[in-house]
């Protein structure tokens, strides 16, 4: 039933039916520190400013309000009204105007009586269930009535587009401004009651806008003190998007603008200024909040904006949710049960979307309110007991969703004292899984970033047409890369401008390109440079400094990481941003997508485009090794070659996605506009080919069962939308490839990151073990706000025992001893193999990888048949005679044998020296061989003790990688000295000066001293013949010869 | 060899009133007898050409030339055994060797008319027997074999110096049995920018990555560094990564403290 398309519309009633009746808990949402991050530089930044972005304000602000909430009431508001908010927000004073939110949108609210129902509409609008719906039976009788009656405004609204099979979809033609005629208050009761998948300010193109413009940095409603303010609350909180530093918006204004600071001077008077406000409308509000408000409409205490040490309101924390508090049961249960099935058939626009909703249905808070009053209540999850109920249920059945969260957000799950009250079994579940967890939220960044290596085969003079060219892309190149580092010194610098600085001698470069026809070279190198800085994941925002290399011998590498990352925690509060922050570009990405920007120049984007395009239809070929030949094999063989299609599929998967995001930004570039082209050019647009044919790729890729290669890439491409871009026919049909199961999980206009999540959310359930934690994290990243939302709920509960805490393991710095001393020796071991590597053709690691692997396998096969397998048959002959004999402690005999078994091994390496190599791995393969022996011992004997003794995972063979190969000696020319010469005549260069001082002496002017005796000359000309005669230059008494590191 | 800024900065001052002759090359050593004479000469070197930079556009008037000139063949008139040229050239602050090749070109004029080239002018300079006057050629062979910083003999000497160390280098590494790729191979493969040496395996010398290495047979003073670190080292930087440079007579040590990112990023090593 819920597949069908009435189903559909039952969906979204259900989500939408949730948000409204846990609104009032939510109102207070987690009892944290709000996202308080200044303003974006656009704001106070001129206008033309803000114009360069990809789109207006007004765009803007629907796009970020439809981001963070389902269905967006926009339509039913009067374009009027939108540019009232707009108009407010690009005031200068925006950031304090006080009663903006997300959704509702202040001009069009009515006033009086009707102002809570308008508001209530904002929720329940899409409402859209068909005639024949029955109402949901758990639903209260008052509350059944108002839905009831919303319900029918929505189909006395509608009309029969619904019976159309495209209907659904197509209603795109139904513009907001056409239903001017309607009367404001028919606006407000009956909203349009389909969803209108078109509407470019439901659902904008991803890429469209920088949210940061729209969006206040904190939930608070700062608005002036007055009775009606209980009842303005923030309906939208729980899925709201706050700007954050990563979330750059496409056109860069503010990351040019460079001010884009945390904690610059100027917001943070202004947050002081905020802050002041609150406290005194707190000071006023037990007069505002009287007694005759309903329960439904709890006082609402805003949420402070917690700066430095200020503390969330401690009121609001004496609520404890109790599980005996709960009402509703059955009730409850059934939604759960019916939002878990919706859940699970994957039929909700984001999967994550609904889990982070429940997460802050987890940590919500309520304000203490009477239980009378509760016990009166309607509605099924308004009470923060209620909510939470519902929330751990939803956890509970969707545990194995949750299970594959980072082992923070489990540990910090685990941690919660509302899921260990409401259900012990769950917690301990979650306990279990986080040892599970592999993934992590902070990937190591590399510090080790090279520029394109020159290859004779594809750069020297022979590759170009004439020296013109040659010498124009040499001096390109180093042009080119003057403004990577002039970049990476300053682009966080206030005031500083990519344009303005780098702007000129870029356009000259583009100049000089198009005279010498260097296009394709230069593309290249552009593309190589930034797969080179970005394939990886995500590196951590600006490179900044490189680490400080004393500091980073004391540490070690790790231990820098460590501080690094308390650093940023000291530095950033936690922003939340939502699970679906708009698409970006992090780190060096700026500087390549400013570049193409600046440039400017058409031949260099089709260079690029066609170049991206090639690259990305081979990468999309690449074969996926499939799954029955690395999981049928259980011996460690399989598992490695397992191990590394995996590493090989991800460095696949990234690189595609990079190609493929700046595929997208460079195709839908000449289309960016900051307003929405007039219909005449959309009509045009649409009629056109795309640069990639989705349609092709997708159709291909679910033939082949590739879709897990395919659309992630697709996904970042198509994020890259332009406004016209969803109306065309091949990415309206690309979601209604049912194949995908993607169903109804993404529209058009949703296309973002969302698709991807539900995509990976997917993924686990494929039977190719392709996708690990780590990989989807890395593609994900804003998976990582489960955990954030988290954090903020434990320092927002422990806040009221007097302060926030944060772990923090200290770190000290330790003196220089012998392991970091051979930790930076390994270290700069593996930088000098990757350093070789990069110089060379890839073709040569192909090979030495090969050849290392053959190598470390054969020779682990080897000692398995000899050394090993005679050990394992020592073991297991002393392990029987124990048993035999005595009662033992299987696992302590187990351990005791091991370690016997690892000395041995290890003593007759020693006798042989050429294996000194292989102790480490031949250890390794000791322990994980005598576990299959042992367990397969205990079997026959039928023991249940079968232990679990290794579980190390390592690779033998990675550990014990041979070196390159010595390159073979004595191929120099021989030197012809004279017998007997030992090297020791003085330099021609030395023989040279003291023949001109000389000379210069018999030349004169000279004085009588300086006249040289017979026999000095006599000696000169001696060392001139030793010196001829020599053939070898000797270091003299040079000692000290300088050197400099570049 | 690494010399402080203040060490440098005294050798410099010291070298402000000097003339590039032996006499002044021996005030010089003794005053410093702490630096090699290697490193004096070369930072004097550095000096005298950045002095005659400034200063050599005005020797070039051509009323400036005809003054000399005449000045010139007055004074060898009364004493033809003198240094005459010498003399002057140490007088006037312009190097020997300069100012004996502007005496010869002037003299070439009238000689041979406007159209002597500009090999023979080097030839003679190369070779003064060739020089028709005797009393000039005697002055000219004094000026260029009294000159330390300019003439075609020290340009001799500095070539030399180069290819030496240039050797050495090579030698060093062979010696180390480090697989590598000098300038001669890298132009026959085509490469368009070429360091003194390409390691085909990267070493790592005090904890740095070094892929090629560039040898300065000079001192290496801030408009040097930055005049190579602008044409050449960034280059290789760009194409080979990171490398590293050896000023064989010494640098400045507080060159590497730049708040450029790769000389802060690297430090100096005394081999």
């Amino acid at each position: 039933i819920l597949r069908c398309k009435r189903g559909n519309r039952f969906v979204s009633f259900l989500l939408n039916f949730l948000r409204e009746q846990s609104s009032p808990a939510l109102a207070h949402g987690t009892p944290a520190k709000t996202p308080n991050r200044p303003r974006p530089a656009a704001q106070t930044g001129g206008l033309s400013e803000r114009r360069a972005c990809r789109s207006a304000g007004s765009a803007t602000t629907s796009r970020s309000s439809s981001r963070v909430q389902l269905f967006s009431p926009s339509s039913s508001v009067s374009p009027g009204a939108e540019s009232d908010a707009a108009g407010q927000l690009s005031g200068v004073s925006a950031f304090s105007s006080p009663s903006f939110s997300t959704t509702w949108n202040p001009a069009s609210r009515p006033s009086g009586s009707d102002r809570r129902h308008g508001q209530r509409v904002s929720l329940g609008d899409f409402m859209t269930s068909p005639p024949d719906m029955q109402p949901s039976p758990f639903q209260s009788q008052k509350s059944r009535k108002k839905n009831m009656a919303l319900g029918a405004q929505g189909r006395g609204g509608r009309g029969s587009q619904h019976s159309d099979e495209m209907g659904f979809w197509d209603t795109g033609s139904k513009k907001p401004g056409r239903g001017g005629g309607h009367s404001r208050s028919r606006e407000q009761l009956s909203p349009p009651s389909t969803l209108n998948f078109n509407n470019l300010e439901d659902f904008p193109p991803v890429g469209s806008s920088p949210i940061s413009i729209s969006k206040p940095s904190r939930r608070i409603n700062p608005t002036p003190v007055s009775a009606e303010r209980p009842r303005s609350k923030p309906k939208t909180c729980f899925t709201s998007t706050p700007f954050t530093k990563l979330s750059s918006p496409p056109m860069g204004a503010e990351v040019l603008d460079g001010s884009m600071r945390v904690g610059s001077p100027l917001s943070l008077q202004e947050e002081r200024e905020l802050l002041k406000r609150e406290k005194s409308k707190r000071a006023q509000q037990p007069a505002a909040s009287s007694p005759c408000l309903s329960s439904l409409e709890p006082c609402t205490p805003p949420k402070t904006g917690v700066l430095g040490g200020a503390k969330v309101t401690p009121e609001l924390q004496t609520l404890c949710p109790e599980r005996s508090k709960v009402t509703f049961t059955p009730e409850l249960d059934l939604l759960a049960e019916l939002y878990c099935a919706c859940i699970s058939e994957n039929l909700v626009p984001n999967i994550f979307l609904e889990l982070f909703f429940v997460m802050q249905l987890l940590t919500s808070m309520s304000p203490p309110s009477n239980d009378a009053e509760e016990q009166e209540s309607f509605s099924t999850t308004n009470s923060v007991h209620n909510c939470v109920y519902f929330a751990v249920t939803v956890l509970e059945n969707q545990f194995q969703l949750v299970a594959h969260l980072d082992k923070g957000a489990l540990r910090l799950l685990a941690e919660n004292e509302r899921v260990a009250s409401f259900s012990p079994a769950l917690r301990d579940l979650l306990i279990q899984a986080q040892g599970k967890s592999s993934a992590k939220l902070s990937p190591s960044v590399s510090t080790f970033i090279h520029s394109v290596p020159f290859q004779p085969d594809t750069d020297n003079r022979s590759n170009f047409g004439n020296d013109k060219a040659f010498h124009t892309f040499k001096k390109q190149r180093d042009v080119f890369y003057e403004a990577l580092r002039e970049w990476e010194d300053l682009h966080n610098e206030p005031g500083w401008n990519f344009d303005a600085s780098l702007g000129g001698r870029i356009r000259g470069m583009m100049n000089q390109l198009t005279s010498a026809g260097n296009h394709s070279h230069f593309a290249r190198l552009f593309l190589k440079q930034l797969v080179q800085m970005c394939k990886g994941p995500r590196m951590s925002g600006a490179p900044g400094e490189p680490p400080d290399a004393d500091l980073l011998e004391m540490l070690g590498a790790d231990g820098l990481g460590r501080l690094k990352r308390l650093e940023e925690r000291l530095i950033q509060p936690h922003g939340i941003v939502g699970p679906c922050p708009p698409p970006s570009f992090p780190g060096h990405q700026e500087f390549f997508r400013d570049f193409i920007q600046t440039a400017s120049c058409c031949q260099l984007n089709q260079h690029l485009q066609d170049s991206l395009c090639q690259q990305l239809l081979q990468l999309d070929e690449v074969s996926i090794l499939s799954p029955s030949a690395s999981i049928k094999e259980e011996d460690e063989d399989g598992d490695m070659e397992q191990q590394d299609e995996k590493q090989r599929f991800s460095s696949v998967l990234l690189l595609a996605r990079l190609l493929a995001k700046f595929l997208g930004f460079i195709s839908f570039l000449p289309y960016q506009t900051s307003e929405r082209p007039s219909r005449e050019i959309q009509e045009a647009s649409v009629a056109l080919v795309p640069v990639l044919d989705v349609c092709a790729v997708l159709d291909n890729s679910v033939r082949r069962r590739r879709t897990i290669l395919t659309v992630p890439w697709l996904v970042e491409f198509l994020s890259m939308l332009d406004f016209v871009g969803p109306l065309l026919l091949c990415y309206r049909t690309l979601f209604m490839c049912r194949r995908l199961q993607l169903r109804r999980c993404a529209d058009v206009c949703y296309l973002n990151k969302l698709l991807l999540v539900s995509v990976l959310g997917w993924l686990f359930h494929d039977c190719i073990p392709l996708v690990d934690q780590q990989l989807l994290y890395f593609c994900c990243p804003f998976l990582s706000e489960f955990r954030k939302l988290l954090a903020a709920f434990v320092s927002g509960s422990t806040a009221k025992s007097g302060g926030i805490i944060r772990k923090i393991t200290p770190t000290s710095a330790e003196l220089k001893d012998t392991p970091i001393a051979n930790r930076s020796q390994q270290k700069l071991q593996g930088e000098l193999e990757q350093a070789f590597f990069h110089n060379q053709p890839p073709s040569l690691r192909r090979t030495v990888e090969f050849v290392a692997e053959r190598v470390g396998s054969n020779s682990v096969k080897h000692m398995k048949a000899t050394l090993v397998s005679e050990l394992m048959d020592r073991g297991e002959k002393i392990l029987r005679d124990k048993l035999k004999s005595l009662n033992f402690n299987t696992s302590k005999l187990n351990e005791s044998i091991c370690a016997l078994l690892c000395d041995a091994g290890l003593e007759a390496l020693e006798r042989k020296p050429e294996l000194e190599k292989c102790f480490f791995c031949c250890a390794v393969l000791i322990r994980r061989e005598w576990k299959i022996r042992f367990d397969r011992v205990m079997k026959a004997l039928g023991s249940p003790d079968s232990v679990n003794v290794s579980g190390a995972e390592v690779d033998p063979i990675a550990q014990d990688r041979p070196v390159g190969p010595k390159k073979k000696p004595g191929s120099e020319r021989a030197m012809i000295c004279p017998p007997g010469c030992d090297h020791s005549a003085a330099l021609p260069s030395d023989v040279l000066i003291e023949m001109k001082e000389l000379l210069s002496i018999a030349v004169g002017p000279r004085t009588e001293a300086e006249l040289p005796a017979g026999s000095q000359i006599k000696a000169l000309l001696h060392r001139a013949r030793d010196t001829l005669a020599c053939r070898k230059v000797r270091r003299r008494r040079r000692r000290n010869c300088n050197v400099f590191f570049f | 060899m690494r010399l402080s800024r203040a060490e440098y900065k005294d050798i410099v001052r010291a070298t402000e009133q000097l003339r590039p002759t032996r006499q002044c090359m021996k005030i010089l050593k003794d005053r410093f007898p702490n630096h090699s004479q290697s490193t004096l000469l070369s930072i004097f070197s550095l000096e005298y050409q950045k002095r005659t930079k400034r200063t050599i556009s005005r020797h070039h008037a051509a009323d400036v030339v005809e003054s000399h000139y005449q000045r010139y063949l007055n004074e060898a008139k009364a004493r033809p055994a003198a240094p005459v040229l010498l003399e002057m050239a140490n007088e006037v602050d312009l190097s020997p060797a300069l100012m004996g090749r502007l005496i010869l070109d002037r003299f070439l004029q009238d000689v041979s008319g406007e159209m002597h080239s500009k090999a023979v002018l080097n030839s003679m300079l190369k070779e003064p027997s060739l020089i028709p006057d005797q009393v000039l050629a005697n002055n000219i062979y004094q000026c260029t074999i009294n000159d330390c910083c300019y003439g075609p003999l020290v340009d001799c000497i500095k070539h030399a110096i180069g290819q030496e160390h240039e050797v050495l280098l090579r030698d060093k590494l062979k010696e180390r049995n480090l697989s590598f790729l000098d300038e001669n191979k890298l132009r026959t493969m085509g490469y368009d920018k070429t360091p003194d040496i390409i390691l085909e395996v990267p070493i790592a010398v005090e904890g740095h990555i070094v892929h090629w290495i560039e040898s300065k047979a000079s001192f290496g003073d801030d408009y040097s560094h930055r005049t190579y670190l602008n044409e050449q080292f960034w280059s290789y930087w760009n194409r080979f990564g990171p490398g590293l440079v050896i000023y064989w007579y010494g640098f400045i040590g507080e060159l590497d403290c730049q708040r450029d990112r790769v000389t802060a990023q690297n430090r100096i090593l005394q081999l």
